[in-house]
């Protein structure tokens, strides 16, 4: 972390201790939102967030900061309004200025089967508390004059679910604001800490074994993104991951304003408009599982195609930066959050391309469960043995690429 | 990336599909729980895993090679 950021935001680094009351590994947003939640909603603050590289420094700063709650499932929709509301009041709870803006989402729909599937989805989503509305081809235009309405002959816009609490914010802002306000009442952070084994006695985990000595924890938290089947496998456990690139870029800056966040489900594209003018936009993951951090042609030429299809000025704008990150997918596209039949060892996973939107509602749901020692019932169905109990919560079509 | 067909030599992989190989643990004896490791969980493996690919754009052949997750190298 540079000396400009640490000037701004104060964070106060200190020495690990021997043991604290909750061990929390990956200094990810999932992480330190956690330990901000034990913090200030449950008093626990006698906490650690272990971190073996910087914070934020994966998935939490490498995605593309979209924040919504249309979801296909009433759960899921349920849990990730939860999300959208904690991030609305976010700066006025911590003080900081995350950027988080409320833009409204279009979602595309280019054929007859796709304004179904899309007007079934805003139905769901109205009903459980997230407002989408299915608008036509001109309140499209209107929202988005620069739409080839044509989508280059191919991909029409026939209308598009309009989904009012789309939004976005500032990646590593939301990171270093949840880092603040853990640190500041008493949690600690410690940066380039790597967990390597975990103390299990009986069927119960005690503590961690990290690159710095052991560290004795009363309940230990995995958070560590695209990692976690390896830190998972210390505690004897398997899990339903499989670990995937996926890459975005940005372009320069356009010199108008692009107000929405703009997605097409059947092109497997989204573009939204950074606070710098720039448009970053994104598509799926890759198809075979990875680790790997590098970026290639092949994504940017096939996500470049699909943005001028549906937006033809993008052909004047310039590709600044293109970056990867590594996601842990489920296979239903469902988080898996809560316990792990490890007493003591909570996990938060399963977050894929779809999990910055998520870190709020996260972390406040297991702080509770931590604090408490049990399930909240608003991520009660996202439990890891829902898989072995055949209640698996399928929603492929809304979790997306992001 | 490029991977490499017994059949067609170095093709870039846009050519294949990718085709996953499970196993399950020795260790896990119970049938039922065999049968939910087979259905949901997966290796992922940081390091060599041995999988198959389809060379759909090619001979139309499955062929069987070892990648290093970590950097994409092709053993
Ligand atoms: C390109 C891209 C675009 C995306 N776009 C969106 C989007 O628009 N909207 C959305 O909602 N989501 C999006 N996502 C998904 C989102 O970024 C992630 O789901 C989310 O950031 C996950 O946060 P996390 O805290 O679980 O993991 P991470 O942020 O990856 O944090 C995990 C941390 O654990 C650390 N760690 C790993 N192993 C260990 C260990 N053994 N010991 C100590 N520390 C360890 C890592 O160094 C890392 O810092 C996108 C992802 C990518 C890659
Ligand atoms: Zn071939």
């Amino acid at each position: 972390m540079n000396e400009f950021i640490e000037q701004r935001v104060s964070l106060t680094w200190q020495q690990p201790k021997k043991s604290y009351d909750v061990v929390i590994i990956g200094g990810g947003g999932h992480g330190l939102a956690a330990a901000y939640y034990l913090a200030t909603r449950h008093g626990i603050t006698n906490v650690a967030v272990l971190e073996r590289s910087y914070i934020g420094g994966g998935n939490s700063g490498r995605n593309t900061t979209i924040i919504r709650s249309n979801y296909g499932i009433p759960e899921a929709v349920r849990f990730y309004q939860r999300s959208v509301d904690l991030y609305a009041t976010l700066e006025a709870e911590t003080d900081r200025w995350v950027m988080h803006k409320e833009k409204g989402m279009i979602g595309l729909a280019h054929s007859e089967a796709n304004m179904r599937v899309e007007k079934a989805r805003a139905a769901v989503n109205t009903a459980f508390g997230a407002k989408t509305d299915w608008i036509g081809p001109d309140e499209v235009k209107k929202m988005c004059p620069e739409l080839d309405m044509t989508g280059g002959g191919h991909y029409p816009v026939v209308g598009a679910a309009y989904h009012h609490s789309g939004a976005t914010a500032r990646h590593d802002r939301v990171v270093w604001a949840f880092a603040e306000g853990a640190m500041k009442r008493g949690a600690h952070v410690h940066q380039r800490i790597e967990v390597t084994g975990l103390q299990i006695a009986g069927n119960r985990v005690t503590g961690v074994q990290t690159t710095q000595g052991d560290i004795a924890a009363g309940a230990v938290l995995c958070a560590v993104g695209g990692h976690v089947t390896s830190v998972a496998a210390m505690a004897g456990l398997r899990l339903p991951i499989r670990t995937h690139q996926l890459q975005a870029f940005v372009t320069n800056h356009y010199e108008r304003t692009f107000a929405p966040i703009l997605s097409s489900g059947p092109l497997l594209f989204y573009v939204s408009q950074t606070a710098r003018g720039e448009m970053l936009m994104g598509a799926e993951i890759d198809r075979q599982p990875s680790y790997s951090y590098r970026s290639d042609y092949k994504f940017l030429q096939g996500c470049a195609f699909r943005a001028v299809t549906l937006l033809p000025f993008l052909r004047n704008l310039q590709v600044l930066r293109q970056w990867t990150g590594v996601c842990d997918m489920s296979p239903d596209y469902s988080p898996i959050m809560g316990q792990t039949g490890v007493e003591g060892f909570y996990i938060t996973t399963g977050w894929g391309t779809w999990g910055f939107k998520a870190i709020p509602a996260s972390g406040e749901q297991l702080a509770a469960a931590i604090s408490t020692g049990k399930t909240p019932d608003l991520i009660a169905p996202f439990s890891l043995d829902r898989f072995a109990l055949d209640r698996t919560m399928a929603d492929r079509g809304s979790a997306g690429t992001h | 990336m490029n991977l490499p067909c017994p059949n067609c030599g170095v093709r870039p992989i846009t050519e294949f599909l990718y085709g996953e190989l499970t196993s399950v643990p020795d260790a896990i004896t119970d049938a039922d729980a065999r049968d939910v490791d087979r259905a949901f969980m997966r290796n992922n493996p940081q390091g060599p895993q041995t999988e198959r690919w389809f060379h759909v754009y090619g001979c139309r052949r499955w062929i069987t090679l070892q990648r290093d997750t970590r950097t994409d190298e092709v053993l």
